[in-house]
Parts: structure tokens; sequence; C-alpha cells
């Protein structure tokens, strides 16, 4: 494989290309970036701005960018490079050995961090943050990333079970323990009764159909005021407590039964291990199932749902039992994250929020436990670092707010990561049958359904 | 009885609206059997473009009417150009290098281009909503009653007939010429058509550019009727559209644009005669409906699975 820089007569065509690339650019950025609409508040309404210099910037990297790819990559008169072996990071995390090895030190360093010195509330936060959404990523795995459905309304479920866990103890007094099971149980049925009919159809018919379910529960959370509070959502919703001990101040709570110095800390720790607790859990429950005959009838299903047809897997219960399972999780991590705010609104369950799990799980590799977890921590230390660049106000003007570029930034590595390895980053699958020892099936092999 | 007419004339020019994205939808549905989440948000960038350019026309209400009907079709032009870029990058970039893929990647990457294409958006033109004053206002009365008087303005007029026209042509093109032969050979036999030379990559990126064309269009149209928009419209009224190709039968174009009227009809009377803030909900709730009672839609035909 020599990369020898071109000559000028292959050169010439390249530049061609990469000024033909550069021109339909400009015309797409032109009305977008190049020209801003803004609101001047006087009677004429709206007046334009104009952004040159941030649109000669963005056309000048489509050229480098598309003169990069003509240069390092494929070659155009059809001697494509063989097939990439994997590369050291795949092969690194995709090999069994390894992935046994990270996934318990990853777990002992989630032990112990509310404990290492620089934990402070802060940080903490982002530890619930990252492990939330790893469990949802895990519960949206089973129906996206094992059974192959597509659900675009996951967040959804994740309203049911927070909404449960708010209404059920605001009217009835019940506690966290007793609404996380009951919390589970309705987002499940929720998912039965709407999988029901659908799954009977093509996939994309689903996708779409829990896209439209997502926006139904939003709507009905913001308009039935008298029962969901509207915009205003539900607030005072009472926190968990220690086994009956609250996180107070008070003789009777946490810190002086145990006989420790009151801190708010205290209340964070434990969320942060309930939180822990409800992963494992999640992280557990799935692992088996895939073990089960269930979950192969899953993995099976999403490879061929005719061959499965034909040898007399009932397709439609399959599918309901993944869509139910995975909706249950959503409900548990719901009831975690309204006991957790102590308020809930339907401003935290749009579309967003499910294209963000999607993503994750996505990104993590659809069917890789471990890569959740890294595409979570990822996701959420990205968008904490966007937060850091400030340089970006240099193009798009003074008013602008880096970490708006998160879920721009998460659609592109949607469409990247598919075109570049359709299967994930740490895409590894395990035969269901084995001669002598496992083996691993190297993503480059799969990356294109094969393997 | 007024009443009812008014609002029969209201969802008939938000489902031409509705049908002329849904034609998008089930094209492309038609010829490579995946849905195009992105179309949504194609029509929404084809409104902003089209607000762009009236502002550089700097047309208004108070210029003449044959001036404004003119740079109005000037700006749909330009706006179905930029669209149809969009639309044909899109599918070069995006679509065209997982066909054959596993059935999951091309709608994974729809889903991708839309949440970049909104993300865009927002971060260039800003969160806000953009009105616009109206450039067409007036109408004329066509039924006085008692207590309720009807009135049809001159934009709805503007609407129903430019629909019906973009229609009557685009009904020409896929049944008369020569590409629309192509697509539907393609949409028959993809394989069959490349051994007989038709250029199936051209033919399915045409496609893309004729949706997003027709998208753009409807931008415009929805900038106008409405007088404000966000980068947020592209999200509901794509699962509009897309319920209204599915009700009328994905694949069938006469079906998306029936579709697409008995979508906005239900959508307006749902509005008028119940509640406004749930007529969201009555749409989507029609999509399930539908999916569940008859699948292949009013004028499709069943899908026949095939190994």
């Amino acid at each position: 494989m020599s990369s020898q820089l071109p000559t000028l007569p292959a050169l010439l065509p390249m530049l061609k290309r990469s000024a033909i690339a550069t021109i339909i650019a400009f015309f797409l950025f032109l009305p977008t970036l190049g020209i801003k609409t803004a609101a001047s508040g006087g009677v004429d309404g709206l007046f334009l701005q104009y952004r040159w210099s941030g649109l000669a910037i963005a056309c000048g990297l489509i050229f480098v960018a598309r003169m990069a790819m003509e240069i390092f990559g494929k070659k155009q008169d059809g001697t494509s490079k063989p097939a990439a072996a994997p590369s050291a990071l795949v092969r690194f995390f995709g090999s069994a050995k390894i992935a046994k090895t990270v996934g318990p030190v990853l777990l002992v360093f989630a032990i112990v961090f509310p404990f290492l010195p620089f934990s402070d509330r802060y940080i903490l936060d982002l530890g619930i943050l990252i492990i939330t959404y790893v469990m949802l990523g895990w519960g949206l795995q089973i129906v996206v990333g094992l059974a192959g459905l597509l659900d675009l309304g996951y967040v959804a479920f994740y309203a049911v079970g927070a909404y449960s866990y708010a209404l059920l103890s605001i009217h009835f007094g019940f506690g966290f323990w007793m609404c996380l099971p009951l919390a589970g149980l309705l987002a499940a049925t929720w998912g039965v009764i709407l999988g029901f009919p659908v799954l009977r159809l093509r996939g994309d018919y689903l996708a779409i159909v829990t896209l439209a379910f997502g926006e139904i529960i939003r709507v009905v959370l913001l308009n039935w005021r008298g029962f969901t509070g509207g915009s205003n959502g539900l607030s005072s919703i009472p926190r968990p407590s220690f086994f009956g001990l609250p996180f107070n101040q008070e003789p009777g709570g946490f810190a002086a039964t145990f006989g420790l110095e009151y801190s708010s800390m205290q209340r964070i720790v434990f969320l942060y291990f309930l939180i822990l607790a409800l992963a494992i859990f999640t992280f557990f429950v799935t692992g088996r199932l895939r073990r089960l005959p269930i979950g192969r009838a899953w993995e099976a299903l999403r490879e061929d749902e005719i061959a499965c047809r034909s040898l007399g897997i009932n397709t439609v219960n399959t599918k309901l039992s993944a869509f139910a399972i995975g909706a249950m999780f959503g409900g548990f991590a719901g009831s975690f994250f309204a006991a957790k705010q102590a308020f809930v609104s339907p401003e935290s369950f749009n579309f967003m929020e499910s294209a963000t799990i999607l993503a994750i799980v996505v990104l993590g590799g659809m069917s890789s436990q471990l890569g959740v977890v890294f595409s979570a921590i990822a996701m959420v230390g990205g968008v904490e670092l966007l937060r850091q660049l400030q340089f970006l106000k240099v193009i798009f003007g003074p008013d602008f707010d880096p970490s708006q570029l998160r879920l721009l930034l998460f659609g592109l590595a949607m469409v990247l990561m598919m075109l570049w390895r359709p299967r994930g980053l740490v895409s590894t699958r395990t035969p269901t049958v084995f001669l002598k020892d496992e083996k691993t099936v190297s993503a480059a092999m799969i990356s294109q359904g094969r393997g | 009885m007024n009443y009812f007419i008014q609002q029969l004339i209201n969802g008939i020019t938000l489902g031409s609206i509705y049908g002329l994205i849904a034609i998008g939808y089930t094209m492309v549905y038609g010829i490579i059997g995946m849905i195009n989440f992105a179309h949504g948000d194609v029509f929404m960038v084809g409104a902003f473009v089209s607000l762009i350019t009236i502002i550089i026309f700097g047309i208004t209400g108070t210029s003449s009417v044959a001036v404004g009907i003119g740079v109005l079709i000037l700006v749909a032009a330009i706006s179905m150009v930029i669209a149809g870029i969009y639309g044909w990058t899109i599918e070069r970039l995006a679509y065209r290098p997982l066909r054959g893929s596993f059935r999951l990647a091309p709608l994974i990457t729809a889903i991708g281009v839309s949440i970049f294409l909104q993300n865009f958006i927002q971060a260039t033109q800003g969160a806000r909503v953009k009105p616009l004053q109206a450039i067409i206002s007036g109408g004329f009365t066509i039924l006085e009653g008692n207590d309720f008087v009807v009135r049809v303005t001159y934009m709805q007029i503007l609407i129903v007939v430019l629909t019906f026209l973009l229609m009557t042509g685009f009904t020409y093109l896929i049944s008369k010429t020569s590409l629309g032969r192509a697509q539907r050979a393609c949409e028959q036999d993809m394989k069959m058509a490349m051994l007989l030379g038709i250029d199936v990559n051209t033919t399915i990126s045409t496609t893309f550019v004729i949706g997003a064309a027709l998208a753009a269009v409807a931008g415009l149209m929805y900038l106008l009727y409405y007088g404000v928009i966000d980068f947020y419209i592209g999200f509901s009224a794509g699962i509009k559209a897309f319920t209204a190709a599915v009700l009328g039968g994905v694949g069938s174009l006469p079906g998306a644009m029936l579709g697409g009227l008995v979508i906005g009809l239900i959508e307006v009377f749902f509005a008028a005669y119940f509640s406004s803030e749930y007529k969201d909900v009555a749409a989507f709730s029609m999509l399930i409906v539908v999916l569940i009672f008859m699948p292949q839609g009013l004028l499709g035909r069943p899908e026949i699975e095939k190994v």
C-alpha cells in the first residue's frame, strides 16, 4: 500500500471534482450559512445578515476534505483497496478477552467513583447522567440492536415511567421501590398496546409510528393540564429515601441514624448508586436474555425475517417481547429520572431525547453492550467539551451557543457511522455454535452483512 | 353550514400543501423502498430559502399583484433549485453508498440527516420563529349567511391552483416522458431496468431532486399561508405528509394527493369542531389507525414480500 503523491496529470481531474463539490457546497450553504434572517424588532420584521467569511470557511473545508478523499481515499479506476483489515482500535475492543477485562475494570471504577478525591457535585451529576444514558441505551439496544426494530419514540416510554412515578407518589403516596415495578409495567403495557398492531407490518412503518406515538404522548402531557400539570409539569415529587430514612437534617434522617455529619452530597451519592444498581440490573437481564432462546430469536429476526417465519418462529410475539422489554427498561429509567429531579415536564421528553438515545446505540455498535458505555461517555463528555468551544462564535456570530451544535454533530456522526462501519465501532458477533473455542467475527467481515 | 364550508376550504388548502410533500415520500418509497425521513426537513429548508429570497427581492404586500406573482414564481424557481441540490446531495452522500446494505442502515442515516438539517438550520438561522408579512392579501366572499361569512383568500386560490398545475405537469412527466418510464421501470424491477440500459443511479437521483423541488414549493406555500416558519416545521409536517402517503397507498401518486387532502381536512375539522390543541394527535392517530386497518392504503396495491 504505497500512498505516493499523485503526479500533475492525475491531480487535474481530482482538482476538477473537488471544485465541483465546492460549487455544490457553495449553493447548499449560501442561503443557510451565508445569509441569515434576523428580526429587527421594527415594522419591517426581518432583515438579512451576511456571513461571507463563514461561507468561505465552510466551502474551503469542503474543498480540502474532498481533495483529501481524492488523494488518500479509494482510487477512482475501480481498483479499490482490498477489504481493510480491522483497525487496531476495532481489534482491541472487538476481542472477547479485552471485553471481558474492560467490563469489570469499568464496573470497579464506577463503584469507587463517588469516593475519588475529584468527585464533587458537578462530576457526580455528570456520572449520574452518563449512567442514565447507558441504561436507556441498553434498553433501546434490545429493540434496535438485537431485534432490529427502529424505535424513534423511545422517550415516550421514558416519559410514561417518569409520570407514573410522579403521579403515583403525589396522589397515592407510593414510595420509590413500589413505583419502580409499576412504572416498568405501565411502560411495557404501552409498548404492547403500540406494538401489537404495528409489528405485523414492515419495519419502516414501525419507525414512523413510534415517532408519531412519541409526539402524541408529548402533546397529551402538554395539554392535559388537570392530570399532568401541562407545560408547568409536576413539581414537589417526593424524593426517594434510604430504606425509609430521608436525606435531611432531621433526627430521624439518614445522617443522624448512622451518626454521620449531614451533607447534601449523601443524597447525590445515594442517587448515583441507585442508578448504577439499576443499570447493572439492566446489563445482567439483557445479557442473559441474549443467551436465552428468545434472544437468539431476536437476533435471527433481525437478520432474516422470512427465514425465521419459515422456521416456525412467531415473529409478532418475538418482536412484541423485545419491544415490551425495551419499553420496560425505559420506564425504570424514567421513574429514576423523576425521583432524581423531583420535577417532570413535557420539555424533557421531546424527539431530540429519543434521537440522542438512538445515537448512543448506533454509535456504540448496534449490539455491543460495552460500546453503549463508551458512546454514552463520549456523548455526555462531548457536550461538556462543546461548551468550551468559544472560537466558533467567530463563524456564527457572538450570540451563538456552541452546545447547540450537539445534535448537529450527533446527526453527522450517525450518518458517518453508518457509511463507515454500519455495525458500529465495537461490533462483535458471537457465533451461536462453537466448534472448539469461542471466536469473534471481525467487524470488517460483518460490516456488509456477511460473516 | 357556512362554518363547515369555510373549514372545507381551509382543509383543502392545507391538504394541497401536505399532498405536495407526500409525493416526495411516495416516489422515493416506490423506487427504493425506503422512508426518506429527511424529506420533511428538505421542505423546511425550502421554506427558509423562499423566505430569504423574498427578503432579497424586497417584495411586500404593497407591491402590485402582477409584480408580486411574477417575483413569487422566481422565488419558487430559486428555492426549487436549491432544495433540489439538497435532495441530490443527500441521496448521493447518505443513501447511495448504503444501497444493498442491511435494512436498518439507510433508515438510520435518514434520521441522522434529518437531525443534522434541523440543527444546522437552527444553528445558522437561529431558533426563533421567522415572521413574514402577507404578500398576497385579500380575497372575496362567496357565501353570506346570517351569522357567518365564507371567504376565500387569493392566497388559498393560488395554492390550490398551483398544486393542481404542478400535479398535472408531474403526472405528464411520469406517464409520458422517457424519464417517467425509466422511473416506473426502476420501481418494478431495478435489476432488470439496469440490464436494459437504464441508468438507475441517475433515475434515483432525479427522483430525489423532483421530490425535493415539490417540497420546496410546498415550503413556499406554507410560508405564505401561515406567514411564520421555524426550523422545526419539517418535523410535524413531515409526519403528516408521510401519513398522507400511507393513507393514499405508498407508491401511488394520485394516492399521495388524495391522502394529503384527507389529512388536511381531518386536521382542520378536528381543530374546528373539537380541540385545536389535539389536532396533531388526531393526524398522528390517523396514521396508526390506517396502518392497522388498511396498510395498503386507499389506492395502493398490497405489498407482497418475496425472498
